[in-house]
């Protein structure tokens, strides 16, 4: 067990809590980038894919997991950084005063698409945002279903249901679409959004962030702007899973209105949930369960009886399961064991149950008077 | 007006699944993102009794709805009552986890499966024809009438139960205050799942009646998703807000899918929610409210 002396305010908001972060997550950081040379191309993907879906989850997670705000519209904005980065590297940008239609590189272009996923999510913040809970779910849930039918109308954009080619994408002569050059630049990408918001996280603005998810009327009676902050929370968890969304384009190399629907958009809330709510870790957490789970199924299928591995809809049912026991006995999902499991192993022998023991709840209104 | 009535139809469809949604959130305030699931296993119970079983039309209907009203208990029990207490993210979660549950878990039952299947009903659907030949057509047809009607039978009914009953009483109770009704003497805990098995009876009631125009299969629980446009519009938590809020939906959804381009009819539900939630978001007959810290 290690004891942390704080002396000043810089080490209480230090990233590194103490000196063991640097090499555990060093270790890390080195295995991830050996991965290319220890795994064989499908395990590459595979991670690929992963690191995808966990930048998605961070947006997600600074939204749900430190703002307190639930959307069940995040594949709408997946959708649009995926649209936006297909069309500004595939067919380009036609503006009326100009002949050749304005092509840009995915260096360019996914900056773009986050930032209009993001501009997306703003404009549907605002006036969404004076509303709470429930109605928040629902309007971005309206949301989500009108953008996942402009998809599949407005074809001479996104050719609807017959689906839409995306270009492969260059610097120089290195094909960054597939294979190890995407695997990095995933990588990168994943590192640099987790970094982001850490930093995020550790600055006035994340902190009223938290603030409005404790109590949105402490925060309000601390001088937190409400409407503000939660926009831009709104914006930048919109922005950050567009980024995600033009990633995933490349991946698939081929966008239909059908991978954007309100499943995906639960897949994500699922993902935070189990992973664990309101931690980062959660969301790489959540990412490898929603990725490992249909993998992990597929092999369990070879070990039980056919009459119950072939049934068609044991799939979802089993997510469902998952879904509902990770809520019911361990609100903080697999971050929230990983904890605990750690704890035990730090305060052997004289760990104690109590100490995770969750306070009884009471039904708190959330009723307006 | 020959779509007025199709759409009155229709909407009173989703004004009885957005019944269930308004009397769970009101007493409880859970909002349940399952109620179509609800509304779908007791289509496939009737289905079940009616087909399987070979009973008469009404009592498997009958059956089917006393089946859902213990299934709803059974939920609130097994899902709800645990994370009681837990922030609203949470319970919303569950009820989600609860529906993938149920939708995948119709597909497993023996008999049931992925197909789709219909119910006959006593009622033909044939048109009836409303005004004299010389005013123009108007046709309704015999479902259409079973809807609507049994639709109304249903309010009079609940608003009965709810104010000349003690347990409805209680509910009312447990709705406006559960501390003030818990300390009153009210069981809260089993009045809310009393609230449950209603909510479930009358989705099932939703579903049976909604077989007969759009056949049972494991996913029309999707159609229960349009209820919540209807039950914002009308104010979430108000009980004639709900009725009134899932006709008026039905009705626009209709002229959409008939006056604009393809394309309109799915979305118009939820551009109307967009646009009430922007403009008057206590729905039309949803009281003002300021916060009491």
């Amino acid at each position: 067990m290690r004891f942390l002396f704080k002396t000043d305010y810089n080490q209480d908001i230090r990233i590194a809590k103490h000196s063991g972060y640097y090499w555990s997550y060093g270790v890390l950081l080195l295995l991830v980038l050996a991965a290319p040379l220890l795994l064989d191309s499908y395990y590459i993907g595979q991670m690929t894919q992963l690191y995808i879906v966990a930048i998605a989850g961070l947006g997600l997670m600074l939204l749900a997991g430190y703002t307190g705000l639930v959307s069940l519209g995040h594949a709408a904005f997946f959708g649009i950084g995926a649209y936006t980065e297909a069309v500004l590297t595939g067919a380009g940008l036609q503006l009326p005063f100009m002949e050749e239609p304005l092509v840009f590189s995915f260096v360019v272009a996914m900056p773009l698409a986050a930032i209009f996923a993001g501009i997306a999510g703003v404009v549907i913040g605002i006036p969404v945002l004076r509303l709470t809970g429930i109605y928040l779910a629902i309007a971005t849930f309206a949301f989500a279903i009108v953008i996942e039918e402009v998809m599949s109308r407005w074809e001479s954009v996104t050719n609807g249901y017959t689906g839409l080619l995306v270009d492969s994408i260059y610097i120089g002569d290195i094909d960054f679409s597939s294979g190890e050059p995407f695997y990095f630049l995933c990588l990168g990408l994943l590192i640099l959004v987790i970094l982001f918001s850490i930093n995020l996280l550790r600055s006035p603005t994340g902190r009223a962030m938290m603030a409005i998810r404790d109590s949105e009327i402490s925060a309000q009676s601390m001088g937190v702007n409400l409407a503000r902050v939660k926009t831009t929370a709104f914006g930048i968890s919109a922005g950050i899973t567009g980024l995600a969304g033009a990633l995933f384009a490349h991946k698939l190399g081929f966008l239909s209105p059908e991978s954007f629907t309100v499943l995906q958009s639960l897949e994500f809330l699922v993902l935070v949930v189990v992973g664990g709510i309101g931690s980062i870790h959660g969301a790489i957490f959540g990412a490898m369960f929603v990725l490992a789970l249909p993998q992990a199924l597929a092999i369990a299928k070879d070990y039980v009886p056919p009459e119950i591995g072939e049934m068609p809809g044991i799939e979802p049912f089993i997510f469902g399961l998952i879904l509902v026991l990770v809520i019911i006995f361990e609100p903080y999902g697999i971050y929230g064991r990983w904890l605990k499991v750690k704890h035990y192993f730090q305060m052997f022998p004289i760990y104690k149950k109590a100490t995770f023991k969750r306070q009884k709840a009471y039904m708190k209104s959330e009723r307006l008077k | 007006m020959q779509l007025v009535i199709g759409g009155v139809s229709i909407g009173c469809i989703y004004a009885l699944v957005a019944l269930g949604f308004v009397l769970i959130y009101k007493a409880t305030e859970v909002v349940n993102f399952a109620q179509g699931e609800l509304m779908m296993l007791g289509a496939f119970l009737a289905y079940t009794f009616i087909f399987i079983l070979g009973w008469n039309y009404w009592i498997g209907a009958a059956a089917a709805i006393v089946c859902m009203f213990f299934a709803g208990n059974l939920v609130d029990r097994v899902f709800l009552r645990p994370v009681l207490g837990q922030p609203q993210f949470s319970i919303i979660m569950v009820t989600i986890g609860f529906g993938y549950m149920a939708r995948s878990g119709a597909t497993m039952v023996p008999g049931w499966g992925a197909e789709t299947y219909a119910i006959s009903t006593p009622f033909s659907s044939e048109g009836i024809q409303l005004v004299p030949e010389s005013m123009g057509s108007l046709v309704i047809s015999e479902t259409d009438i079973s809807v609507i009607v049994a639709t109304i039978i249903l309010c009079i009914v609940l608003y009965a139960f709810f104010t000349h009953t003690r347990l409805g009483v209680a509910m009312q109770a447990s709705s406006q205050n559960q501390l003030a009704a818990y300390y009153m003497g009210i069981p809260v805990k089993s009045v809310f799942s009393m609230i449950w098995g209603i909510s479930a009876a009358v989705a099932a009631a939703a579903g049976i009646l909604l077989a007969p125009t759009t056949l049972i299969d494991a996913n029309m629980g999707f159609i229960g998703l349009k209820a919540f446009p209807a039950a914002v519009l009308g104010g979430f938590g108000s009980i004639p807000g709900a009725v009134v809020g899932g006709l008026i939906i039905g009705i626009i959804e209709t002229l959409a899918g008939f006056y604009l381009p393809p394309g309109f009819k799915n979305v118009a539900a939820y551009v109307v929610l967009l646009i009430v939630l922007v403009v008057r978001p206590q729905g039309l007959f949803g009281q003002k409210t300021g916060k009491r810290v």
